[in-house]
């Protein structure tokens, strides 16, 4: 039942694009924000330097004999030099005339107006910042206004500004490489936390439907409670249909000994030859039957007391030697030989009744399979490890069959003719399971079957 | 608008030669398909081994070496900048003016010090201190001055000795004159003493160095300031008569510099020109390169250059400019 669940999307890479990509916007937004910043504060650096220009040459006018005189000082424009050597630009003008410098420096300036303002604009090929500030000069027959413009290219700042934008631009790589390292590692810890639970399903035992109780994350308890709840409602319908099979296998099976004795006294009686024969078949399919019956039930008890395995301390060789003789008298109805091969006394904690079933069923399926006149050898070890071959000297398994034959109701294709059900070999697995042995089918070098438990 | 710029293409290349030159020479083949013209206010023989060494291996190149007073020269090239190819000015001022304004072009690449070269547009290649020359013989029994004070005291103790034989720049006419003059004004209140004082003497007012050691060597006059000593030095004829002394209480020191016309025809050209120029300077032999080199004045005394920087603008604002020439002729000009 492991089906191919279709796949929409993934919760890792769902998650990791959402935070990948937060953190690139907010990077690119950063970089934007700071390089405004930059340039705002770079520009008012600028700005306060044409600023402290116009004023010292404002303040070198005067009054001399009615006509403006404006000796300014040399740092007026000194102090304007750059490291890329910005162009300087001034003008400076009397009631709106130009009276020096650079006459197509904007618009000839308002008469009015006290305003220091700043403005950026285009000047002979070159984007210049542009200070412009007045004063008003006191003369004796009438207020003259004296404005006084500096302008300058704007190439130190914009290479300042790159350099910004490069150390920007950098710091925000650098920053998304670190959310993108954050990102894998939040996506990782949480889908970690959904991994961890599917190992634990994985890991569990095809029996085990007991419920999580591991505490996992908030987010999970609702997955968890319904798993749970899905493999309590999974039990109890395993438990039903358990109980039905062992009902139905019980009421079956006692009124086919009747049955089966009523056919044996009527072919007792009986003398036609074509009455015998089909009496004959009809005591094989009770056989059959019954057998499959007892299987079932043996399979049922397997499973349960498997579940609740209560171990004591058995003397295995003891054990086998007791079976072997119960058995001998069907094995000589069918003229097999059965041998008990043991090396000493072997223990083992285990329930007897399971292991009893199990080597019942081996011994059983071996006399099935067994030609008249052969051998079935049962073989002990306790060293080095405790193990149980049950061997016969017959057809031996079909090697493209070996991997499948201890699954449930399957039975070898040379089975025909021979009464079964398939549940022997799963039997016996299922108890060296619970036992935590392994069971190994094999042929030995003559070809015969051997079932190897190993505990 | 056609007829006119049509016409002024006619006009232009008439009123270029119609130009009254202080000195026109043209090295190489004039009929060369390429021509580069050069305008200058260097004095030529200065300018013969480095064209000379530039034209070697340049077989299709003529060069055509125009000089004027830097004052001429600054309104000429103003007037018709697509006319000339390289600028070569020693006022530094009309020369950073040009570039600021936009008449320089960009040129990248060379490997010059910054100190010695503005937006890489204008290249500074030689350093030329102001000197004061004097004739030896005509301080025969006086101490050779060695400051502007030193050179103030023996004038006014020995006015009526050297009354008309004091010769200076007229700043008015002379573009490195006015830089020469603002940048001493700038540095000390001594020089408007010793103008006051030479003004007292009657002073001879000139419109180059050239001209003042021609009157120096032939005595017309004893003592001329702020001249290029580098002129002087250069007259091997009259080392003997003259005798060149760099002031020692300020320098006022200048730096040739030169610059390619935005509006060039032979941008390539005249960029190998300026680089040549460049590289004469550092490497070259004083044969190679007549004129002192960036290094030559640092070296000996440690004197900073006048600096470029925007600031050289400052005396050509007009404003400023009628300040100071209308202080210059009230000390110089006192009884003409």
């Amino acid at each position: 039942m492991t089906g191919e669940v279709p796949a929409y999307g993934s919760l890792r890479d769902r998650l990791a694009s959402i935070l990948i990509g937060g953190s690139a916007v907010l990077a690119v937004l950063l970089f934007f924000v700071v390089r405004g910043y930059a340039a705002q504060v770079a520009q008012e650096g600028q700005d306060s330097i044409l600023s402290a220009s116009v004023s010292s040459i404002l303040d070198a006018a005067v009054l001399r004999d009615g006509a403006i005189e404006l000796d300014f000082p040399y740092a007026s424009l000194s102090m304007l030099s750059t490291a890329s050597d910005d162009r300087v630009f001034y003008a400076i003008y009397e009631d709106g005339t130009l009276l020096s410098g650079y006459g197509d420096l904007g618009d000839t300036p308002a008469v009015a107006g006290d305003a220091r303002t700043f403005a950026s604009l285009d000047y002979d090929a070159a984007t210049v910042r542009v200070a412009t500030a007045s004063r008003t000069l006191i003369g004796a027959d009438r207020p003259r206004r004296v404005t006084v413009r500096v302008a300058q290219t704007q190439d130190a700042l914009a290479e300042t500004l790159n350099q910004i934008s490069r150390n920007v631009a950098m710091f925000g790589l650098g920053f998304f490489a670190l959310a993108t390292v954050l990102a894998y590692w939040a996506t990782s810890t949480t889908i970690g936390q959904l991994s961890r639970l599917t190992t634990s399903v994985t890991r569990r035992g095809p029996q085990d439907l007991s419920p999580f109780l591991k505490p996992v994350p908030r987010e999970m308890v609702p997955l968890v409670g319904s798993l749970n709840t899905l493999m309590v409602r999974l039990e109890h319908s395993l438990k039903q249909s358990e109980d039905f099979i062992v009902e139905a296998a019980h009421r079956v099976r006692t009124p086919l000994a009747t049955v089966r004795s009523y056919a044996e006294a009527t072919f007792q009686r009986v003398q036609e030859p074509e009455n015998r024969t089909a009496l004959r078949a009809m005591m094989r399919a009770i056989d059959e039957s019954s057998r499959a019956a007892g299987q079932l039930l043996d399979h049922a008890m397997v499973t349960f007391r498997a579940e609740n395995l209560e171990r004591e301390e058995i003397t295995l060789d003891a054990m086998l030697r007791d079976l072997v003789e119960r058995m001998t008298p069907i094995a000589e109805m069918r003229d097999v030989t059965l041998r008990l091969d043991s090396d000493g006394p072997a223990v083992l904690r285990g329930d007897a009744v399971l292991l009893q079933n199990a080597f019942r069923n081996l011994i059983d399926n071996a006399l099935k399979y067994a030609p008249v006149d052969t051998a079935i050898t049962v073989r002990i070890r306790a060293t080095p490890q405790l193990s149980v071959d049950v061997i016969d000297e017959g057809r031996g398994f079909s090697p493209d069959e070996i991997d499948i034959l201890a699954t449930r109701f399957v039975r070898g294709h040379d089975a025909e003719g021979h009464i079964g059900s398939g549940l022997g070999l799963t039997i016996a697995k299922d108890v060296a399971t619970a036992h935590d042995g392994t069971m190994v089918l094999s042929n030995t070098q003559k070809g015969g079957a051997c079932v190897t438990l190993r505990f | 608008m056609r007829y006119i710029a049509v016409l002024s293409l006619a006009v232009i290349p008439l009123a270029a030669i119609a130009q009254d030159w202080e000195g026109r020479r043209v090295f190489g083949d004039a009929d060369a398909p390429q021509s580069l013209r050069v305008l200058s206010s260097t004095d030529t023989s200065f300018f013969v081994p480095i064209i000379d060494s530039f034209l070697e291996g340049r077989a299709d190149v003529s060069v055509e070496y125009l000089s004027t007073g830097t004052a001429d020269l600054d309104e000429i090239f103003r007037e018709n900048p697509d006319q000339y190819d390289v600028v070569i000015s020693s006022a530094m001022d009309l020369q950073l003016k040009l570039t600021n304004d936009g008449y320089a072009q960009r040129l990248d690449g060379f490997a010059h010090p910054d100190w010695a070269q503005w937006r890489s547009s204008l290249f500074a290649f030689t350093t030329e201190p102001a000197a004061i020359v004097i004739n030896t013989a005509a301080f025969d029994g006086l101490d050779i001055p060695a400051t502007r004070q030193d050179l103030i005291e023996v004038l006014r103790e020995n006015a009526p000795r050297f009354d008309g034989r004091v010769g200076t720049y007229d700043v008015r006419q002379s573009g490195l004159g006015y830089l020469f003059a603002t940048q001493d004004a700038r540095a000390s209140e001594s020089y408007w003493r010793l103008m006051e004082v030479i003004g007292s003497l009657n002073a001879q007012l000139y419109c180059c160095s050239g001209a003042m050691i021609d009157d120096l060597a032939a005595g017309r006059i004893s003592v001329a300031y702020n001249v290029l000593g580098s002129y002087a030095l250069a007259r091997q004829d009259i080392t003997e008569v003259l005798t060149v002394i760099l002031p020692s209480d300020f320098p006022t020191t200048m730096m040739r510099s030169a610059l390619v016309s935005n509006a060039s025809s032979e941008p390539a050209l005249a960029e190998a020109f300026v680089s040549h120029l460049i590289r004469l300077q550092s490497q070259g032999s004083p044969e190679d390169f007549p004129l002192p080199s960036l290094d030559a004045i640092q070296d000996t005394t440690g004197r900073a250059a006048i600096s470029l920087e925007p600031a050289l603008m400052t005396y050509l604002d007009t404003l400023k400019r009628q300040v100071f020439i209308r202080e210059w002729e009230n000390a110089i000009i006192q009884n003409q």
